[in-house]
This record gives C-alpha cells, structure tokens and sequence, in this order.
C-alpha cells in the first residue's frame, strides 16, 4: 500500500548512502542525528539543490525500485496522500503500493503551498502529475540507451522499462537510477506556494488511458491510527524538552504589568518567559506546567474593554466605517438604473456569525534549537510558511530553520497552530531548551483566529412581467486575512503581536461564486477594522472554505426567497437563470437524486407540531460545482432542526480517488451542519465567552443526519479541481430554504439554534 | 509526590508523581502511550477516553489517587493488528477517521457498550456516544463502524 510518511517518522527509516546518493528507506530505525545529515549532504552538494526547478525535489526512485514523492502540501484527514499516490504511480507506471507520499517537511519537499484552498490535488497533484510523467520520460530515455533502442519502441510495465516487441528485452527504474537523483531541470513559473508550477518536457498521460487514477483505494493511515500507533504533533517528544503553557488576560488586550515568579517559587523547574505582552510558562513535567500557568501571580494592564456585546455585534458590522471595497469579476448592465424602473423590489439582509475553528486538540508545537539550528514540529498546515515566521521572529535565516508538519488535532484553516509554532519557538530560545508548547481547551476555543462575521445585503429588481431585471448582492464583515492566512510573518501571529511588531492587517473577503444570468448584475464585499488590532481573540483568518458558508449563505437564502416572490419552484427558476452547462448538470442530478417535486415554495400543507421541508442550494468553488438538497424536519415547540437527509450532486473533474472524495463529502456535510445550527463565537465587553465545548457546541452525534446520497459526476477529460472545502458551501442555505419551505419563516442569522428557530417560529 | 503503582493494558508499573495529577499525564508521559489524547481537561470532548475496570472514563479530569488498584486499557491495549476488537476492524473497513485524534473516546466509549448490550439499535448507539465531540465531521462513519462491529460480534 502507498504509505504517507511524515518527517516525524524518520525515526523509524534509515538512510542509504547509494553511489554517492542519500535516500531515504523506510523501515530501520534512524535516530534524529542522522537527519542532520541530511543538512549535511546538501551542503555538500551529493544531492541537487531542493528547489522547485529540480526533478528531484518531487519524485525519487529508491535502490530498490519504490518511489518517494516528495509533497510540498498536506493531507488534513481527507486522504490527498492516496489521491496524489495514485496521480504518481499512474504517471510512472509503477504500482501504487509502490509510491510513498512524504509530505510537510521544509527539508524534503519545496512550498507547494501546504494544506491551503482545497488545492491538494487541484494545484498540488498537478505539480506531481507532471514531475512524474517527467521522470518516466527521464527513465525511457536513460533506457533507451542502454537497451539501444529508441524510446518510441519502449513501453512501462510496473516499473520496468521494456522492448515494445520483446518484452526480455527489459531494464527496471531500479537498476536505471535507484538510490541516485535526477538531475533534470524543469521548467518552473517562478512561484512559491499553491500556485507553484514546474512542468518537464514530458505530457501526462491522456486520461483514457489511466487505470489506477479513478480507482477508490483506501486510506493506510486509518489502521495505526485506530490501533493507537500514529503519533500527533502532540506526541513529538525531544530529549531534554520541557514543557510550556501560556497565559492569556481576562481583558482582550490587556498586557502583564507585573509578574510574581515567586508564585511559582514552589514547582520544579517552573520558569516565567516574559516579553511585553507576550506571557508564558515553562517547567521539566508537563503537569508542573499546567499547575504553573495556573498558579503565576499576574497583575495585568488596565485595558478598556475592546468589544461591542456579541448581541450588538450586527449593528457594530452595519454602522462601521469600510476599510476596502471590491467588486467581484465584471459588474453587468447598469444596476444601478435598472433598480430605478423596477416594478418591484425584493431586499433582504442576512448574518453568519464569528465561528471558531474549535480543532479536536488545543495547538501544540515543538521547537529545538541546537547549534544555531532551529527545528520545529508543528501541526500546521503550512510548515514551509511556520519556517519562514519563526525565521523572521527569531532574527535568523530561514535556512537555519526546519519546520515538520506532524499530524495535528484537526486542521480546517489558519487555525492557533501557527501560533503554537512561534509561541514554542520564543520560549525555547528564552529558556535555551527544547520547549513542547501546548494550549489549553479555552485558548484553543477562545484565542484561535476566528472564521470573520459579516451581514450580507441582497436586492432584486422585478419588472412588470415578473422579471427580475436586476441582481445586487453585497458582503460586509471582517476580513478573512486580518491575520493571514499562515504563520509566515511575525504580525499574523499571536507572538509577535504581543510583542509589538508592526501590524499589518489584510483585507479580503468573497462573492457568491455562481452563474446566475441577469442582465444587470453586481457582486460585492467590503471588509471593515478588527474590533481590536493588536493581540485580539476576534483576529479574523481562514476557517474551511474561507467566506464561502456566509457568502453563499445569503447568496442562495435569496436566490430562493425571489423564486418564492415569484410564485417558482426554486429549482425551475434557478434553471431559468443559471447559464453554465456544469452547473445546471449538478443541480439536476441532485434534483432527480433527491426525487425533487416541482412546486413552489412553501408547502403550506402541514400542521401541527412537526414539519418537514425541503430545499436546494448551489455553489460553485475554483471549478467544482456543488448542488445540495437537504430535507429538514423541525420542531417547532423546541425549534430543533433535525438535518435528516441530504442529497448531494458533485463536479470536480476528474475524480482521482471515489472513496476518498465520498468521506470529504460526508465530512463537509456534517460539519456544515454543525456550523449552520449550532456555532456562534459569543463575547462580551472583554473577552470570547465561549470557550469550551458547553459554550461553543457542535454537533451531536444524536443530531448526525440519517443519509447523506453522493452523486459523484465524474469528467475524466476536464482536470480536477478541489473538493476538500466545495461541499460545505451550499450546506447553510439549503437548510435554511428547507426550514422556508417547512414553515414558511425565513430566517436569516446563523445559526440555526434552538432558541433562535423557536423565536423566528413563534 | 507519591509513589504509585498502575496496572494498564495488563502490565503493572510503578511512577512517582503527583496523587492529584490527572491519569492521562500519567499515561502520555509517564508510561510513554501517546492515545489517548488531550482534548479539553474538562471531560467534555472524550478524547482522552480509557476504561477503568471496563467502564469508560475520561482520563483527563481522573486523578491518580482515584484509580487506585483499577484495572486501566487504553485504545492500545483494546486490540492491535494481530488480534484487533472488532471495532479497530470495522473502523478500519469503514476509513472513519480524518485527522483521528478524537478516535479514542468513540472506539472505547462503543467498546463498553457492545460489551454490555449486543446488537445495541441506533438510538442506543447514539445515545451511548453522545457528548462525545468529533470536528472532522465523520459521525456518518462512526455509526457505520458500530453497527459493523456489533454484527461481527454477533
């Protein structure tokens, strides 16, 4: 089986030192020393540089014949390691259990980007795609040379190259280059990140021809995990590591003002890191460290409460000053006329809510620093990005820093992981040992980055006939980079704002992402100020599918409220304005799926005390369309929404792994729901008050939906794009229209909790 | 400090530390078994979950002066790739985890269940594993992957 790697296990490999060759084998026991070695060799120049423009970078065939796919992006849960196998081997011909993916080690792989945009596959696997038709390519010439004969009359069979007429005639990848590196140049576009791209001479195959592509293979890292045998970031254990814990204020943006160590006095080992607002704690065990952040004496500054109440939070958005406006792609028409000849028009606003990544496990990272080198393991999606921050926070070349993603509790964005990283990186060099930092549940649910709370305005113009004759739709919130979207620059985190670095707040937000035809169209968001610039628990960053559940929330919330204006079923009205091919196949698969019966919105037929409706929502994302039917059963005594059934109809291109792609689905689904009834960040004058999982619910398993139907539209010929986040995207709204058809009452502000429903019910 | 003695997963180990410290400190560092996991500290998630005497507890708010003479298992005394609980199978023939931290709580939270009551019906299933928490959203999965054990354990 195709077996994902991460750094943390080069414990358990060797390496081979093969015609003058470092490469990496799996199964012997290496110690951590050895590693360095790899540094080593570098410097010595036995391997080509790591740099994008290297074959080598990417794709390495071992002595004895497996492949290593070096992977400059990471699998969150969703199985891209198996996806990105596949895409390998299938361009190599080699078989897939062949391929090892080794992923998220600044000193194994380039920045492809990291775990970032549900770009896995979509850029990431096209980056291996072509470095692996490449080495094949690479391979058959080398061959070719030895067989004496041309490419052309060369054919692959598992990893060895034969004679097309005699198939004795033969050489394996092993004999041609195992155990030593290509030397090849490729032809790089200059970028770093998701957008990184180095094609060779060679053309990937032509997808009727793929045999592994396309197949659903399973996972390999489902086995150690449930036989308790992975290990987490949490679980990088460094000899003579201590452990640490920081200290948040009660008051957002309150710094310490006096410290009593003597406090601590009493616990072995118990050390204070004190920088300006930056406060944390070290001691040798690790529940010394939790007794001493408990226990430090800390008088904090007298800091003005920063916050609006959460339930002036709406208002706040409204009234607020706008820092950038952006008009999404190409205004059509002139909107603003058409509204002025309108026979009618229908307005509505809308409001989604800070939301909390609330990962599994509170952030935690390692960091040694040995000899001027920095090592650090962390959770981070975007390693490449944590090396160069802890490079600039501590002052040195980021080729003096190696960052290891390790596996961490759950990853859905810029989450506190990257904080963890810088945090574990000032501690260490202050206390001048390797620190193991780890955050509590309250900080994890408190003081992560924070999904941006926005209000979405949307008008329609209608004419005499019943037309809507223009569309108008406006974002308005926090931004979606008020911290960026990784640990990359010492201001986008929590360490280097407390210790006053300069600020440097983005702006950017989103617009519904569809293909509604009316002749007068705009798209727009405006972003406004964080409520507190500095050190904030309201910071606003990436949480999955950046934007897309709020924007698309209102967007498809109102394309239904004008199909129920106007008297439409609110697919047949889609259908008559939708315009692109793939978009209208999604939303008639997910209808014929879901036996959807035309008619308009509400049912207006039920009474009583339970009522159940349907809806249907859409969305495209980067190229993947998504329809959703959800069908809703709610209570209105309690006003509990049970999200029984969904329907689901996807487009992502070529589907890579069906297997895979249908547990992504299912994954976003649940979470979307979990988001849409349950998730709201709630604080006061001074601080987040939701904290922990009483205060900050998710969903229940008692509350899982009965069915989730995937039909999965595969376009082999059109290249993949992503499908990590899309699926969430639709999930608000068309459980929101499914509440409208039930009861007739619209509601606007998610979540959709139960006291919420019972009230817009009552 | 105190002096204590801990059986888990049948092998008996004497640690000094701290009577008020939580059982799952214990666990991770000092007898080196990296699940269960840290989730809250407030019993509210389950992923620190192990069974005491065969009942579900969460680790991280047990102290060691409670567990006494108990017998502690943990996801990694439940079963292994040689001889699995039919849970570890079934999760792995229904791919259940994503990211797989929260995986302790549901597999030994099931564990207790099927233990006590065979063919549990769904409701019962879910209300045995209610409060526990899983982010990744894989909640379809995991009551696939109980239902799949309780049929093997027939």
């Amino acid at each position: 089986m195709t077996r994902m790697e991460k750094a943390a296990s080069f414990s358990r490999r060797s390496l081979l030192k093969t015609g003058g060759a470092l490469v990496v084998s799996i199964g012997m026991p290496i110690g951590l020393d050895t590693v360095l070695e790899i540094g080593a060799a570098f410097a010595q120049g036995t391997k080509p540089p790591l740099t994008p423009d290297q074959l080598s970078s990417y794709i390495a065939v071992n002595a004895d014949g497996t492949v290593s796919a070096f992977f400059g992006k990471m699998d969150m849960g969703q199985g891209l390691f198996v996806a990105i196998g596949q895409m390998v081997a299938e361009e190599l011909d080699v078989p897939f259990k062949s391929v090892t993916v080794i992923m998220g080690d600044t000193a194994s792989s380039v920045n492809q980007g990291g775990a970032s945009g549900s770009t896995g596959v979509q850029m990431g696997g096209k980056q291996m795609r072509v470095a692996a038709a490449e080495a094949r390519r690479v391979l058959i010439e080398m061959a070719g040379e030895q067989l004496h004969l041309s490419p052309d009359a060369l054919a692959v069979t598992d990893g060895v190259v034969h004679a097309k007429a005699d198939p004795a005639k033969k050489v394996s990848y092993a004999k041609l280059i195992g155990g030593r590196y290509f030397n090849v140049q490729l032809d790089w576009n200059k970028q770093i990140g998701n957008t990184l791209y180095a094609p060779g001479k060679a053309k990937p195959k032509d997808p009727k021809d793929h045999t592994i592509v396309g197949k659903p293979i399973a996972r390999s890292d489902i086995a150690p995990k449930v036989y308790a045998q992975e290990d987490f970031c949490t679980d990088v254990k460094v000899p003579g590591m201590v452990h640490g814990r920081m200290l948040r204020p009660a008051v957002a943006g309150a710094i310490p003002g006096k410290v009593d160590e003597s406090s601590i006095a009493g616990i072995p080992g118990a050390r204070v890191v004190w920088e300006k607002g930056f406060l944390g704690v070290v001691a040798d065990r690790e529940w010394d460290a939790v007794r001493a952040a408990q226990k430090l004496k800390v008088e904090w500054s007298d800091a003005k409460p920063p916050f609006p109440n959460w339930t002036a939070l709406y208002d706040h958005i409204r009234k607020a000053p706008v820092r950038k406006r952006e008009i999404g792609g190409k205004e059509s028409g002139n909107v603003d006329d058409a509204f002025k000849t309108a026979t009618r028009v229908i307005e509505a606003e809308y409001e989604w809510p800070f939301q909390s990544h609330a990962c599994m496990g509170p952030a935690c990272a390692t960091v040694e620093i040995k000899d001027s080198n920095v090592t650090c393991w962390t959770g981070s999606q975007k390693p490449h990005f944590v090396r160069n921050g802890i490079a600039l926070t501590l002052g040195i070349p980021a080729e003096r820093v190696r960052a290891i993603w390790v596996v961490g509790p759950g990853s859905y964005g810029r989450s506190d992981a990257d904080d963890a990283a810088m945090d574990a990186a000032v501690l260490a060099r202050a206390v001048g040992k390797p620190v193991r930092v780890e955050y509590t549940r309250e900080q994890a649910t408190g003081w992560d980055p924070k999904g941006p709370a926005s209000i979405h305005r949307a008008r329609a113009a209608i004419d005499a006939a019943g037309h809507v004759t223009a569309y108008e739709f406006t974002s308005k919130g926090f931004s979606r980079i008020d911290v960026n979207t990784n640990g990359g620059a010492p201001w986008d985190t929590l360490a280097g704002q407390l210790r006053d670095v300069e600020l440097k707040s983005g702006d950017g937000f989103g617009v519904p992402a569809e293909s509604y035809e009316f002749a007068n169209k705009r798209l727009a968001w405006e972003t406004i100020p964080p409520l507190l610039d500095r050190g904030s628990p309201l910071r606003s960053a990436h949480l999955r599918d950046p934007v897309g559940p709020q924007v698309h929330f209102a967007s498809e919330s109102f394309i239904d409220e004008v199909a129920a204006a106007l008297n439409l079923d609110p697919i047949e009205f889609r259908l008559r304005h939708v315009r692109d091919a793939r978009d209208i196949a999604v939303i008639k698969a997910a209808a014929e799926k879901a036996a959807w019966q035309t008619r308009p919105s509400p049912r207006r037929d039920q009474t009583g005390n339970k009522v159940s409706g349907r809806g249907i929502a859409y969305s495209q994302r980067n190229g993947t369309r998504c329809a959703i039917v959800a069908e809703v059963d709610i209570d209105r005594a309690s006003g509990k929404i049970w999200a029984r059934k969904f329907t689901i109809a996807h487009d992502c291109g070529q589907i890579i792994n069906p297997d895979g792609l249908r547990h992504t689905i299912e994954g976003n689904i649940v979470q979307g729901v979990s988001r849409t009834l349950w998730e709201e960040v709630k604080f006061d004058e001074k601080n987040v008050t939701t904290i922990d999982w009483m205060t900050y619910p998710i969903l229940d398993i008692t509350e899982t939906p009965q069915t989730i139907d995937i039909v999965l539209i595969n376009h082999p010929e059109i290249a993949p794009s992503g499908a990590g986040e899309p699926s969430i995207r639709p999930v608000a709204a068309a459980i929101a229209n499914a509440i409208f058809d039930a009861t007739g009452v619209r509601i606007r502000r998610v979540p959709f909790s139960p006291d919420r429903v019972k009230q817009s019910l009552s | 400090m105190a002096h204590m003695n801990l059986e888990v997963n049948g092998r008996m180990h004497s640690i000094d530390a701290d009577p008020d410290m939580p059982l799952l400190y214990a666990l991770r560092n000092d007898l080196g078994l990296n699940n269960p996991h840290f989730g809250c500290g407030l019993a509210q998630c389950g992923a620190c979950t192990v069974h005491i005497d065969g009942q579900p507890v969460r680790s991280c708010i047990t102290p060691l002066s409670a567990v006494g003479n108990s017998k502690v298992v943990t996801l990694a005394g439940l079963g292994t790739p040689q001889t699995p609980h039919p849970l570890q199978k079934a999760f792995i023939e229904e791919q259940v985890p994503q990211c797989g931290y929260c995986i302790n709580g549901w597999i030994m939270t099931a564990a207790a269940l099927l233990n006590e009551k065979k063919k549990p019906s769904e409701a019962e299933i879910k209300d045995a594993l209610t409060g526990l928490k899983c982010r990744c959203g894989t909640h379809m999965g995991i009551l696939r992957a109980v239902k799949r054990a309780a049929e093997m354990m027939g």
